[in-house]
C-alpha cells in the first residue's frame, strides 16, 4: 500500500447518509486542484475550478450503483472514471450499475469535460471516495463481528473474516455504514495492486446504444413537448432587420414564431459565452418536419451589422467588426499581417545575430482552414421554463458555466436550474458553448411550454463556432556544417495565434524568437480538440521534417538530438515539456514501427510527435498515393499518459483521434464567400469516410507510474504532421496548406 | 397534405395521420416514438438515419412516408427480437461505439450488407459502408466488427 495525501477536506467533501429502504450513499463534491500552466492551457482556466461530484450507492441486497460526474461525449469516462471508485471499494464490475450523475447547482458544481482533464483530476479524488467507502463498511463489520478492523479483508463486495470464516456482502453492512463518520487520511492502493485499473473493460452503454436505445438529447421527449428551431441570419456580419411570419403562422403544425436576444447587449459575457448570431427567428411546432417546412415560409429581411461591442467579464470587451468577410481576404490579410513584427512571447539568446550570420535560412509558411466541429448529434436542448425555475435535458460539456449566465440572462436563482446530462453524440469542443442552452430557454419561456430545440444540421455547419484558421512561418539558421544555430517561430490568425511559445523546440536551441499576432473577425471561433496544438504540432513536426532532412539527418534521430539537448542542458527557463517523456514516445514508434529497418525500406511513411493536454504522442504514418488518392496503410502510435486506466477505451480514442487527424488533414475545410459558409452539409463538407480510414492501426502506450495525464486531445494533433510528412515520401512534394487532399 | 398511412415497421402495422411528404425518419422519431433512427444530415449523406426498406439499407430522411404502403419497414429496435443480431454482438464484443450517435445507422447498414454479401472483403465493406460517416473515427472497429460478425 503507498500512502497517498488525502486528505482534502479543505477543499472537498465527502458526505455520507442513508438511502430511503436502508442502504449506504456516499456523496462525493471535491476541488481538484490542477497545474495552472499546461493544463487547462486551451480553455485558459482557473486553476481550481474542476469539482467532481459522484455518488456511490450500495443498498442491502448488495446492489452496488456508481454515478459517474462528468459528462460523456465518447471519450468514455462513463467507463473509465466508475473504474476509479470500483478499484478501491473493491466491487465486483460486472455486476455494478452505471448511471450518469446530473449537474445540479444545489447540491454541487463545475463538473467539466473538456481539455483533456477528467481522468487527471478525478485520479485521486475517485479512489479515496471508493477506499473510504470500502473503509466504512469495514469498520462496520468489524463493530458487528466484534473482531479488530485489521483481521478482515474484501473481495469483490464481501467482507472477510478468515478465522472464523465468515463472508458476508456490503450491502449487509451498508446502512450500519452510514453511522459511521468519513475516515480520514486513507490509504489507496499502489499500482502494483491494481485488480480492475489497467484491464481492458468495455463501454458501460454498449448494449443501449447498439439498441439504439434513447440516450441523447436528441431522442429526449416528454408529453406537451413542442419542437423549436432558430432562424438565423444567411452570413456572418449580418443581422435581423424584420420579418413576416403570416404565412409561416399559418404552416401546419405551427404553434409559435417570435424573435429571441439570445444575450442581451448589457450582459457582460464569460468565457463560454459566445454564439454566432445573436438574434434569431423561433419557430416552434409540433414535429421536427412541420418546423422546417414552416422555416422555409418565413420572409425574414437582414442586414449588414454594424461594428459592435461585446462586453467580457473583468472589462474584457471585444471589438467585433463590421463587414462581410471572406476565406480569399483572410489569406491576404493573415499573409500581410505575417510578415509585420508580432508580439515577442519568448526570446532567447540572440536569434537576430544568429539569423544575420547564417550561412542558409531555411523558412517556410504552413496554413490551416477554419473547421467546423461536425459534431454527429445536431445541437439541440430540451428547456422547460416554469415560473423561476428551469429543467433542462442538455448536451453540455461545462453545464456550471451555462448555468450561470442562464440565471443572468433569465434573471433568476441559479439553484433553480436543473440539468439533466445527457450523453452527447460528440463534442469536440463545440458543446462547451452553451448558448443553444440559453436559446431553448427563452423560447420555452415564451412559448410557455416544454420545448426541444433543434439545429438543422445546415444550422450547426453554417452557423458554427469554428477552428481559427491560422498561419504560422518557421525560420531555421544554419552554419556553414549545416548545424541549426537559430529557430524562429511566427504564428498569427483569425482570431488567435496557434503559437505555444514555451513548447519544443524550445528549449533545445540556444537562439530561438517566438512571435504572436491576430486578426479579428465577427467569425465565430472556439476551442476544438487540441486548440493550437491542433495546427501548432502540424506546421512544427512537418517544419522540423525538412530541417532534418536539410541537415541529412533522420527525422527521428534529429528530433531525439533536440531533445536530448533539452534534457541534459535546457535552454531558457520555462520549458512546458519534459524531453525524457518525449524522447520515451519517439524511441517507443521507432522501435514498434520498425522505423529505418531494410524490411520497410520501400515504405512511405513519416513521423510526428508532439505535447500537449500533459501528454506524449507520437506516430508513424505508411501511405501510398496513386491517382492523385490516398491509402493509409498503417498508423502505429505510441503515447505516454501516465497510467492507463482503461486500455480498451484508451484505444478507441488513440484510433479514433488517427482517422479525425487523418481525415482532417486531408479533407477538412470551412470556407467563407462574402460573410457565408461553403460548405453547409455533409454533401459538401467533405468528412473522413470508411475506405479512407488506415487499413491498419496500432496503439502502444508507455509503460508508465505516472499519475494519469490526459488522453481524449494528445493523439489528434501529431497525425497532421505525420500525414505531411509520408505525403512529401510518396509524392516528392511538401505540403504546407491543409487540406491537403486536394493539393495532391 | 394530412394523409391517413399504414406502414408495417418490425413486423407491426403501424397507422399514422401525417403530411404525406413527411420522411419516414420524422414518423419513426416524432409520429412514433422510436428514436433509434438518427437524424444526422437530413440530405441522405451521413447514413445515420439508415433503416431497411424489403431487407435494403436505405436513408429514411430521404424516403416519404407516402412512399411506403405494404412495405416492410426494419428500424434498430426491429433488427432482432432479443436485440441478439450478429452484428449488434459483434459491436458489443469489438466495443466498437465512442459517442454512439451514427452506430445504429452503421450497424443498420453492416446488416444489409451481410445479408446480401455474407462473405465481404476488406473492399466490399469499405464501399458498401461509406455512406455512413463516424465523427469518432471508429471506422477500423466497425470493419472489424463486421468481419467478426460474418465469420459466425
Amino acid at each position: 500500500m503507498k500512502k497517498t495525501d488525502t486528505n482534502y477536506s479543505r477543499r472537498s467533501f465527502l458526505k455520507v447518509s442513508s438511502l430511503s429502504g436502508g442502504g449506504f450513499m456516499l456523496g462525493i463534491s471535491w476541488f481538484a486542484t490542477a497545474k495552472p500552466e499546461a493544463s487547462l492551457e486551451a480553455l485558459q482556466m482557473e486553476a481550481t475550478w474542476q469539482e467532481l461530484t459522484s455518488y456511490i450507492k450500495i443498498t442491502p441486497d448488495n446492489a452496488v450503483k456508481i454515478f459517474c460526474p462528468n459528462p460523456e461525449f465518447g471519450q468514455n469516462v462513463m467507463t473509465s472514471m466508475p473504474m476509479l471508485i470500483a478499484e478501491e471499494l473493491d466491487v465486483d464490475w460486472k455486476s455494478l450499475e452505471v448511471e450518469q450523475a446530473p449537474f445540479n447547482t444545489a447540491l454541487f458544481n463545475r463538473q467539466f469535460t473538456g481539455g483533456s482533464q477528467s481522468i487527471r483530476s478525478a485520479w485521486k479524488i475517485l479512489r479515496t471516495a471508493g477506499a473510504s467507502a470500502r473503509q466504512m463498511i469495514l469498520t462496520a463489520a468489524s463493530e458487528a463481528w466484534a473482531v479488530p478492523v485489521t483481521e478482515l479483508t474484501t473481495s469483490l463486495g464481501k467482507v472477510m473474516h478468515a478465522a472464523s470464516g465468515k463472508s458476508v456482502t456490503y450491502g449487509s453492512f451498508a446502512t450500519a455504514a452510514t453511522k459511521l463518520p468519513v475516515p480520514k487520511g486513507i490509504e489507496l492502493k499502489g499500482n502494483s495492486s491494481f485488480r480492475l485499473l489497467g484491464t481492458p473493460q468495455k463501454n458501460v452503454e454498449g448494449a443501449k446504444i447498439v439498441h439504439g436505445k434513447s440516450l441523447f438529447t436528441m431522442d429526449y421527449r416528454e408529453s406537451g413537448m413542442l419542437i423549436a428551431m432558430t432562424e438565423r441570419p444567411p452570413a456572418f456580419g449580418m443581422r435581423l432587420k424584420s420579418f413576416d411570419a403570416i404565412e409561416a403562422k399559418k404552416m401546419p403544425g405551427i404553434v409559435d414564431i417570435f424573435p429571441i436576444q439570445v444575450y442581451e447587449p448589457t450582459q457582460k459575457l464569460a468565457m463560454f459565452d459566445t454564439r454566432s448570431f445573436n438574434e434569431v427567428i423561433a419557430v416552434v411546432g409540433k414535429t421536427t418536419w412541420e418546423v422546417m417546412n414552416a422555416r422555409k415560409k418565413l420572409k425574414a429581411v437582414w442586414e449588414v451589422s454594424p461594428e459592435t461591442k461585446e462586453l467580457g467579464m473583468n472589462n474584457r470587451d471585444t471589438i467585433v467588426p463590421a463587414g462581410l468577410e471572406s476565406t480569399k481576404q483572410h489569406q491576404a490579410e493573415m499573409l500581410a499581417k505575417g510578415k509585420l513584427p508580432g508580439r515577442i512571447e519568448r526570446k532567447d539568446g540572440d536569434p537576430d545575430k544568429a539569423f544575420a550570420e547564417a550561412k542558409f535560412v531555411l523558412e517556410r509558411t504552413y496554413t490551416a482552414p477554419f473547421l467546423a466541429h461536425n459534431i454527429m448529434e445536431p445541437t439541440s436542448t430540451f428547456a422547460h421554463v416554469k415560473g423561476d425555475k428551469v429543467r433542462f435535458v442538455a448536451p453540455i460539456q461545462g453545464p456550471d458555466f451555462i448555468a450561470s449566465t442562464i440565471a443572468t440572462r433569465l434573471g433568476i436563482p441559479k439553484e433553480n436550474i436543473e440539468i439533466n446530462l445527457a450523453r452527447m453524440g460528440g463534442g469536440f469542443g463545440r458543446r462547451a458553448y452553451g448558448h443553444y442552452m440559453v436559446e431553448a430557454a427563452l423560447i420555452s419561456k415564451q412559448a410557455n411550454a416544454p420545448v426541444k430545440l433543434i439545429y438543422k444540421r445546415e444550422d450547426d455547419v453554417s452557423g458554427g463556432i469554428y477552428r481559427p484558421t491560422y498561419t504560422l512561418t518557421y525560420r531555421a539558421a544554419f552554419d556553414e556544417n549545416k548545424q541549426l544555430t537559430a529557430f524562429h517561430a511566427k504564428g498569427g490568425g483569425v482570431p488567435e495565434s496557434p503559437l505555444h511559445a514555451n513548447r519544443f523546440p524550445a528549449g533545445a536551441i540556444d537562439n530561438y524568437l517566438a512571435e504572436s499576432w491576430s486578426i479579428p473577425t465577427n467569425i465565430t471561433i472556439g476551442a476544438f480538440r487540441g486548440p493550437r496544438s491542433n495546427f501548432n504540432a502540424a506546421a512544427e513536426q512537418s517544419f522540423l521534417d525538412e530541417v532534418a532532412e536539410y541537415m541529412g539527418k533522420d527525422p527521428i534521430a534529429f528530433r531525439l538530438d533536440l531533445l536530448q539537448r533539452a534534457k541534459s542542458n535546457p535552454v531558457g527557463k520555462i520549458n512546458d515539456y519534459d524531453a525524457s517523456h518525449y524522447m520515451g514516445v519517439l524511441e517507443l514508434v521507432r522501435e514498434k514501427s520498425g522505423w529505418g529497418k531494410p524490411e520497410h525500406a520501400n515504405k512511405k511513411r513519416g513521423v510526428s510527435a508532439y505535447f500537449c493536454h500533459n501528454s506524449y504522442a507520437a506516430q508513424v504514418i505508411d501511405l501510398q498515393v496513386k491517382d492523385r488518392q490516398v491509402r493509409v496503410d498503417q498508423v502505429t502510435s505510441a503515447i505516454d499518459c501516465g497510467v492507463v486506466v482503461n486500455p480498451e477505451g484508451a484505444k478507441n480514442m488513440a484510433e479514433g483521434a488517427a482517422i479525425d487527424g487523418i481525415g482532417n488533414a486531408l479533407f477538412g475545410q470551412l470556407t467563407i464567400v462574402d460573410g457565408r459558409t461553403e460548405q453547409t452539409n455533409f454533401d459538401s463538407y467533405r468528412m473522413i469516410r470508411h475506405a479512407e480510414a488506415p487499413k491498419k492501426i496500432e496503439v502502444h502506450f508507455v509503460k508508465s507510474e505516472v499519475d494519469p495525464t490526459g488522453l481524449g486531445e494528445p493523439p489528434f494533433p501529431p497525425i497532421f504532421g505525420a500525414v505531411a510528412n509520408a505525403l512529401y515520401k510518396a509524392t516528392g512534394k511538401r505540403f504546407y496548406d491543409q487540406p491537403f487532399g486536394p493539393k495532391i | 397534405m394530412i394523409k391517413k398511412f399504414s406502414l408495417k415497421i418490425n413486423k407491426k402495422v403501424q397507422n399514422v395521420q401525417v403530411d404525406e411528404n413527411m420522411p419516414l425518419l420524422w414518423v419513426l422519431r416524432d409520429v412514433l416514438e422510436m428514436p433509434g433512427t438518427k437524424y444526422g444530415c437530413g440530405v441522405g449523406s451521413c447514413g445515420a438515419c439508415t433503416v431497411h426498406l424489403n431487407g435494403q439499407a436505405v436513408r429514411s430522411c430521404q424516403l416519404p412516408v407516402s412512399a411506403l404502403a405494404g412495405q416492410e419497414i426494419t428500424t434498430i429496435e426491429g433488427l432482432a427480437a432479443k436485440g441478439d443480431h450478429p452484428v449488434q454482438k459483434a459491436w458489443l464484443d469489438v466495443d466498437v461505439a465512442q459517442c454512439g450517435y451514427c452506430q445504429s445507422g452503421q450497424i443498420m447498414s453492416a446488416a444489409a450488407l451481410l445479408k446480401n454479401n455474407p462473405n465481404p472483403t476488406e473492399e466490399d465493406i469499405e464501399n458498401y459502408m461509406t455512406g455512413n460517416i463516424c465523427r469518432c473515427g471508429t471506422y477500423t472497429r466497425i470493419k472489424k466488427a463486421i468481419q467478426l460478425a460474418a465469420s459466425k
